[in-house]
């Protein structure tokens, strides 16, 4: 209780540095993230953050300094120019984006293992740690450190701001924003710069690996949640900015716990959760969906073969047992009595002692299943030439989905028929 | 020529050629970044592997690692189809996760793991020679030098035996079914031995460098020739060149050996590309020419 007030209220500097920091980058990665997820170059930033070494490197070798700026600058300009050779090569040879993509990455970092090694042989002293721009030094960051990351946030959401319409366009339908007189190249370059100055700020905190992670996670999360590109990119905002607080918090609490590797755990975690429960496309929505819609067919089957029985004997007020409306549905189950137990909760059935009448709201609703089963078949035959014989099983599903509307549309069509292709009446509305 | 830079360079190339055979796989697949998320991957498997065994080169490890590049493989596809992610995407989310979650296991337990990500990165071909393999006191030369061979030996066994039945699979899958091929089969089977690979030549060459050698070499020979086999044999003589041309470079500049062998991948690559990209140039002025010479003459 103690360490969560002493971490939450951010007293400790330290604490406030690594919080702030994260949270800012989380707010300039999801948000380039989004649109490159929607890009479909997902990966184009794992190679950009493998190939800022060189630049790394090189800029080391000439300005002789560990100088933060002149580092970043050096990864800002080899991470443009990998995306550039991405492009090149996938645009000029037979050679997929995938591919190229891996060609870029591991030649570049190649490049840039070979001028670190090359560097620290040579033994000049000031070198060492130079490859922690490579693996991330999150727990430590400093106040210089999350200015930058706070001037790199602003850029970027005040590019998303200036253009939004712009990129949403580019994103979604590059041909059609060129057509219109976009120009989709330079928006190209800024989404290009945008991304890459988030990821060589981001290196430094989280790692090249991790990077990946931050940059393509949160979006595909956001992307399970929403159809829309304002709420995707709140959502992609706000997952990663728990996860950061997240991390950040769990390597307080355990100090030789990485901070980074914790973002991504917990964003991973949070992955696996949408992928369960959101809506639309999570797997428990869709079996509690698939599971409700079962309940309902079976309701509205046994409901259709009770009035059909008492259509056999043209009165409805009789009762039957579970055998009588077995003799009726050959699928009917043990769960039989269950579903009848529902309707009778629900006050379409009086179901006592192993007997089940029809009340005046269950006949309405069996005879208007029966209505749209029929209709259906009506339909088919006459509309779309099926034969009769052939219509029963889709008139089987399709009684259960047809609307209201659907249903007046049909007796429209049809011109209120009374009797369906198998000479049986259509019962009418009342 | 020392014994032990011989090691290094016969070990390396034995890794550079298994990985261009089976990356020539890759690329026509379109599943090159398939290597890189299994390289990053496999990282809790050798975690775990190694907390339990407590020795780098251990058999238990390579098997815990190549579960876990399966598993990587299993779970990519099943995001990307159950879960309807796209596929780029669905390879960074799952080898990120993997990823970070064999970091957090090695600094759980750093003082009983000599390992880390950079190792895990770079790898550290200098230090190939050190541990032996012992026949039962003797020593009869580097543990990394055996698994190269006989992973060599293993994925050229399958790439001959199973020749028609992986390239019916890489060009028409469907064909592949008509005829009774099960290509998940073989999908799984191939994924099997790139993580197998990817383990062995961790050590020696790094994540990244098994990623330069699935893909670099694989690719260059993809864009000189049109047909399998020769891009097989063409991949495999581009990696042996690059594993000794960047041999000899490491010592020329005293930089990383691995790093220079993808340096070298790289520019057989960008030669490969440069005489692509003139041939693709000539070619269409060619025909202009014939074309307004057959206006002229009418």
């Amino acid at each position: 209780m103690e360490t969560i007030v002493r971490f939450f209220s951010l007293q400790d500097p330290n604490v406030r540095y690594v919080v702030l920091g994260m949270l800012l980058l989380s707010v300039s990665t999801a948000v380039i993230g989004t649109f490159s997820l929607l890009r479909k170059k997902a990966l184009a930033g794992d190679a950009v953050s493998h190939a800022v070494l060189p630049g790394v490197c090189l800029s080391f070798l000439i300005s002789g300094q560990k100088e933060i700026w002149s580092l970043m600058a050096g990864a800002f300009v080899s991470g443009l120019l990998s995306l550039w050779c991405v492009q090149y090569i996938s645009k000029h040879s037979k050679l997929k984006e995938d591919a190229s993509i891996g060609i870029v990455l591991s030649v570049f970092f190649g490049l840039g293992v070979v001028l670190l090694t090359f560097i620290q042989h040579q033994g000049n002293a000031s070198q060492s740690g130079l490859d922690a721009f490579l693996f991330g030094k999150a727990a430590v960051l400093m106040p210089s450190d999350v200015w930058v990351m706070s001037i790199v946030a602003v850029v970027m959401l005040f590019m998303v701001y200036a253009f939004y319409k712009e990129f949403t366009l580019f994103s979604f339908d590059p041909g059609f924003a060129q057509s219109i007189g976009l120009p989709v190249q330079r928006l190209e370059y800024i989404l290009t710069a945008l991304m890459v100055m988030s990821i060589v700020m981001g290196i430094q905190t989280v790692g090249v690996v991790l990077m990946s992670a931050m940059l393509i996670t949160p979006a595909a999360i956001a992307r399970f949640w929403t159809n829309q590109l304002f709420r995707m990119l709140i959502l992609s905002v706000v997952f990663s900015m728990i996860a950061s607080v997240a991390g950040a918090y769990i390597s307080f609490l355990a100090p030789n716990m990485p901070t980074g590797p914790w973002i991504v755990v917990v964003l991973s975690g949070m992955a696996l959760l949408s992928f369960l429960v959101a809506p639309q496309r999570g797997i428990v929505w869709k079996w509690w969906q698939a599971r409700i819609l079962k309940r309902k067919t079976a309701e509205e089957n046994v409901l259709k073969a009770m009035y059909q029985l008492g259509e056999k004997e043209n009165s409805f007020q009789e009762t039957y047992t579970l055998e009588d409306i077995f003799s009726r549905r050959a699928y009917a189950t043990v769960y039989t009595s269950r579903i009848l137990q529902r309707l009778h909760h629900q006050g379409y059935v009086i179901w006592e002692q192993g007997e089940a009448q029809l009340t005046a709201e269950g006949i309405r609703k069996g005879s208007l299943i029966t209505r749209r089963h029929r209709l259906w078949e009506t339909y088919l035959t006459q509309v779309v030439n099926i034969a009769p014989d052939h219509v029963h099983d889709d008139a089987e599903s399709m009684e259960h989905l047809i609307t209201e509307e659907l249903e007046k549309k049909l007796l429209e069509q049809l011109k209120d028929p009374s009797l369906d292709p198998h000479q049986s009446e259509i019962p009418p509305i009342n | 020529m020392h014994f032990s830079d011989f090691i290094i360079v016969f070990t390396a190339s034995c890794i550079a050629i298994t990985c261009a055979l089976l990356g020539c796989f890759l690329v026509l697949r379109k599943m090159a970044m398939m290597g890189d998320a299994i390289s990053h991957s496999v990282l809790p498997g050798i975690a775990i592997a190694y907390l339990l065994s407590n020795s780098r080169d251990s058999w238990v490890m390579l098997l815990g690692a190549t579960a876990f590049g399966i598993l990587t493989t299993l779970l990519i596809e099943q995001v990307h189809q159950r879960m309807r992610v796209q596929e780029d995407a669905s390879i960074g989310l799952v080898f990120t996760a993997f990823f970070s979650i064999g970091v957090i296991i090695i600094s759980a337990y750093a003082e009983n793991i000599d390992l880390d990500q950079e190792c895990v990165l770079y790898g550290e071909m200098v230090h190939l020679p050190l541990q032996s393999l012992y026949w039962g006191k003797q020593a009869i030369g580097p543990m990394a030098m055996y698994n190269a061979v006989v992973m060599l030996l293993l994925v050229l066994t399958a790439i001959v035996l199973a020749f028609r039945r992986l390239q019916v699979c890489t060009f028409d899958p469907g064909f592949a079914v008509s005829l009774g091929i099960s290509v998940s089969v073989w999908h799984y089977l191939l994924m099997s031995l790139v993580s197998f690979t990817t383990v062995v030549s961790f050590e020696a060459v790094g994540a990244i460098l098994v990623v330069a050698f699935l893909v670099v070499p694989s690719s260059a020979a993809f864009l000189l020739t049109q047909r399998l086999s020769h891009m097989l044999v063409l991949a495999a003589l581009i990696a042996l060149f690059s594993a000794v041309g960047g041999y000899y470079l490491a010592y020329w500049l005293d930089a990383s050996i691995a790093g220079c062998m993808t340096c070298v991948a790289g520019l057989f690559f960008l030669v490969a590309f440069l005489s692509q990209r003139l041939l693709n140039k000539t070619i269409p002025l060619t025909k202009e020419n014939t074309g307004t010479k057959a206006i002229g003459i009418n």
